[in-house]
């Protein structure tokens, strides 16, 4: 299909970086909330990343990612122009159903606020009035303010620290929002479970349908192994194949939660074992450098 | 001519396999069971009577002539055994290695009803891997058409249906939504029972017939079936995505940390290699005491990987008896020999949390035997009163699996009302053009079924494209012209190259 080269890098702050990947059959079929599955090497692990981005004109689709784990962060430091992934399987999941909801609020939260973008845009381009949420930790790790400013109607920068925006987390966006406008259709929130938790208590007592997309530890992303499975109401759904959208008022948070700690000691394992080799390898490379001095 | 043999005459015994030690096995990946040195193969092929009615025959879902191949393996003439064994049969080596030859062939063979059975999965084994070895391929000369066929899934009916149009001289792609290709060959069954070395040998036969492989590429949503057709230049499709989908217990503690499908627990051991975790990425924590439900081949597997990735203790957990646990009879006694515990007639009710989100142990209940069911099975039925706990980390299903959704979400294929695709006979779906075959057209099967269910859709492909055999002899019944069958509505599509 592809040979899945790197053609663009942008690093947002020393924690979140984007990449643009060539892929022109992907670029043609996604569509917002949509994710991949990418795999950097042939040992490496499958992991799945939101499509933040596509453009078909270029046959790109781009990423953004956060380094927080051994493959994110190898990533990171391997991922440079003209290289090229191992494997991107995808367009996955089911489209976000771009509603025809006239009043939106779109939430977006640390590795949230790229995939809340394409969302944002697809409400804008359907007629919608948008108001952005994003949330960070403080001023330097803003990025992408211009982009939503072109699709939002109204945009509103939530900080830890108050150093841009509004002090406080993204909660406090969305009840000022609610405040002013009392007909509001419809919330999508996208980031960490327990920030997607916080918006869905938000939003319940004035019934306001708030949609979440769901980040559970994904194997094939096909519906085959069931790792990705997540409690929604009374049901059990397969996050991969029957989501990853799902109703944020039924959603058990808490089991979600507690999954995704299931490989914390191996992840730390993988990241020790990893950075043990960049190590030895840099000792070898300063041997190797040593002695053309 | 020798003398005829009789029942009497041949070697009474069937020929042993050598197998690794369970004690040194329990601890590898290398292939359990070590196949037929040539002498064994020799012997053993003397021990068939080969009868005038063929029981064995009618026994193979894909009807392979089984004494015509025991016969050349007899007179050593092995490249001719293996020429008559590829006439039906595409993937010898893994057949013979995996069939439950014990329900099909070997289980109506004549010898069985006083002796034991012809090992004919041995000898087919045997075959096939003296092929792989000497490199045999059976390439025929084929004349290419113009026809273009987009083949979705890469497991045993994809491989054959494949094959069988390149063969035809058509254009084949085969899609596959894995990294790598295979299907559950390659990410459910593990190396122990069928190394890579005997897929991917297979694999690159089909690459010599022409065949072309696009792994990463999940059809349905990178682009539909209906756009195959029409805008990719697609004459026809045959859709093998296997059935996958693993079913929960729906029992509570269902979502504690530590339960998992067996599809999962095999799918990172097998397909991303976890038991080379840190070398590779991905982990696979295995508990102290591993409880698999279930008794299919795939429970077995999920217990044998089990013991090999350190587990102390593997309990199997299965709510029938013995008698009618569905894996094959070799691998429940393979489990056995390397540990595993059998509880038979025992069900779990729950799944009891340690407190911190993770599984600490399994309450089960003692079933017993009552009245047969549809299946024509004993149901078995909950004794009062006599539920006890099990202290076990990792709970694994293999209790089967439902039909992958992500083709009916994304096409207009005709599902049936368990969510499986709707074929008629000839595996014709409810698109012009569309075959189906495999696991996700009958459920979950076997190898041989879902091979032998690819060659059938390449047969009627071949017919709805108009492609006919030359060699064959032109027969007119009527309902078939120039091998154009006439029912077939869509034939005005046929297109001169
Ligand atoms: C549908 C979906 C979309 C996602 N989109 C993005 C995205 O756009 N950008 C982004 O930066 N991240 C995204 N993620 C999360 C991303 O997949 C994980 O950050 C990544 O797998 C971590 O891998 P690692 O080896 O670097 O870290 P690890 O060492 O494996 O884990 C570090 C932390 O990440 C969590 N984690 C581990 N594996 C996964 C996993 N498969 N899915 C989710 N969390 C996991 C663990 O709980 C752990 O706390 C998405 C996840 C899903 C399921
Ligand atoms: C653990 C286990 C052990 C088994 N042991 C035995 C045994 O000992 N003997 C035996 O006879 N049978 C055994 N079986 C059953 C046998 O393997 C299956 O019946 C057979 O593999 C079905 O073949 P298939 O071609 O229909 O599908 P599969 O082998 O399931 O292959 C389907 C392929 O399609 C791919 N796919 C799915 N969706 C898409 C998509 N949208 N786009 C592209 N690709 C897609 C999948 O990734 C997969 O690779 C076992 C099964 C399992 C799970
Ligand atoms: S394919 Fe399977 S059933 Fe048929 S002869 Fe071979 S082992 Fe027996
Ligand atoms: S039934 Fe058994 S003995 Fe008879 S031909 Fe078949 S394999 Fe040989
Ligand atoms: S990731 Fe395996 S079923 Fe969803």
């Amino acid at each position: 299909m592809s040979n899945f080269e790197i053609i663009t890098r942008e690093d947002f702050s020393d924690l979140t970086y984007l990449l643009e990947v060539r892929h022109p059959l992907m670029a043609k079929a996604a569509k917002p909330g949509q994710f991949v599955i990418v795999m950097l090497g042939e040992h490496g692990e499958r992991i799945p990343l939101t499509i933040a981005d596509f453009d078909r004109e270029k046959g790109t689709i781009t990423l953004v990612i956060q380094a927080i784990g051994k493959t994110t962060r190898q990533m990171q430091q391997e991922c440079q122009v003209g290289t090229s992934l191992y494997a991107m399987v995808g367009p996955m999941g089911i489209p976000s159903p771009i509603s025809h909801a006239k009043k939106v609020v779109c939430v977006g939260g640390g590795l949230g606020v790229a995939p809340i973008y394409p969302q944002a845009r697809g409400f804008k381009e359907s007629g919608a009035y948008v108001i952005g949420i994003v949330g960070f930790r403080n001023k330097d790790l803003v990025f992408w303010e211009k982009k939503f400013r072109a699709c939002c109607d109204e945009f509103i920068i939530c900080t830890d620290d108050g150093s841009a925006g509004i002090k406080g987390m993204v909660t406090a966006g969305i009840l000022q929002a609610i405040e002013k406008h009392p007909d509001i259709d419809e919330v999508i929130a996208i980031g960490p479970p327990i920030m997607m938790k916080g918006c869905a208590d938000t939003t319940r007592p004035y019934k306001i349908k708030t949609m979440v997309s769901l980040n559970p530890v994904m194997v094939d992303g096909t519906g085959m192994c069931g790792g990705c499975r997540v409690k929604i109401g009374d049901q059990v759904k397969f996050a991969c194949v029957d989501g990853p959208d799902f109703d944020g008022h039924l959603v058990d948070f808490d089991d979600l939660m507690t999954r995704l700690k299931r490989y914390t000691k191996e992840e730390r394992m993988a990241l020790d074992h990893w950075e043990k080799d960049k190590e030895k390898g840099c000792r070898l490379q300063k041997a190797v450098d040593s002695t053309i001095d | 001519m020798a003398k005829k043999k009789t029942i009497r005459t041949i070697p009474q015994e069937r020929t042993p396999m050598r197998e690794q030690d369970p004690a040194v096995r329990s601890k590898n990946f290398e292939e359990v069971a070590c196949g037929y040195h040539p002498d064994d193969a020799l012997r053993e092929s003397d021990r068939c009577l080969m009868c005038p009615d063929q029981p064995c025959v009618s026994g193979c879902p894909v009807g392979i002539n089984i004494p015509g191949f025991i016969k050349k393996i007899g007179e050593k003439d092995l490249r001719g055994a293996y020429d008559i064994l590829t006439a039906t049969s595409l993937l010898p080596a893994i057949c013979g290695r995996v069939c439950p030859q014990e329900n099909q062939c070997e289980g109506v063979c004549t010898v069985g009803e006083s002796l034991e059975a012809v090992a004919i999965g041995r000898l087919e084994r045997f075959v096939g891997d003296t092929a792989i070895r000497e490199g045999w391929v059976n390439i025929p000369y084929i004349e290419t058409n113009n026809y273009k066929v987009g083949i979705i899934g890469s497991g045993p009916a994809g491989m054959a249906c494949a094959a069988d149009m390149a063969k035809a001289g058509c254009d084949v792609t085969v899609f596959e939504a894995f990294h790598q290709p295979g299907g559950v060959l390659k990410y459910g069954i593990p190396d122990f029972r069928l190394p890579n070395s005997v897929i991917d040998a297979e694999i690159g036969n089909l690459r010599k017939l022409g065949v072309k492989f696009e792994c990463n590429t999940l059809v349905g949503r990178l682009f539909t079936i209906e756009q195959m057709i029409t805008e990719m230049g697609y004459d026809s499709v045959f859709v093998g995505v296997g059935a996958g989908y693993p079913t929960m217990l729906g029992i509570p503690g269902d979502s504690l940390n530590g339960v998992l499908s067996a599809n999962e627990l095999l799918t990172r051991c097998n397909l991303m290699r976890a038991k080379e975790f840190p070398n590779f990425d991905t982990p696979q924590p295995i508990g102290k005491r591993v409880a698999v439900v279930g008794a299919g081949n795939t429970a077995m597997d999920a217990m044998r990987v089990s013991v090999r990735l350190g587990a102390e203790k593997v309990y199997c957990i299965y709510r029938r008896s013995r008698k009618e646990a569905p894996a094959r009879v070799e691998e429940v006694h393979h489990a056995e020999q390397e540990g595993v515990e059998f509880n038979w007639l025992t069900n779990p009710v729950a799944v009891l949390d340690d407190g911190k989100g993770s599984v600490r142990g399994l309450r089960c209940v003692r079933m017993e035997l009552g009245e047969p069911d549809e299946s024509g099975r004993r149901r078995p039925v909950p004794v009062v009163g006599s539920e006890f706990d099990f202290e076990c980390d990792l709970i694994v299903y293999a209790i089967g699996t439902n039909a992958n959704p992500i083709m009916g979400q994304t096409s207009k294929l005709r599902l049936n009302k368990w969510g499986y695709i709707d074929t008629d006979l000839s595996l014709a779906t409810s698109l012009a053009g569309v075959f189906a075959g495999g696991d996700i057209v009958t459920g979950a099967a076997t190898v041989i079924e879902a091979m032998g269910a690819g060659r059938k859709a390449a047969a009627s492909m071949k017919a709805y494209l108009g492609i006919r055999d030359s060699t064959l002899p032109y027969a007119n019944d009527g309902e078939k012209l120039f091998g154009i069958d006439l029912r077939e509505r869509n034939f005005t599509r046929v297109r001169v190259a």
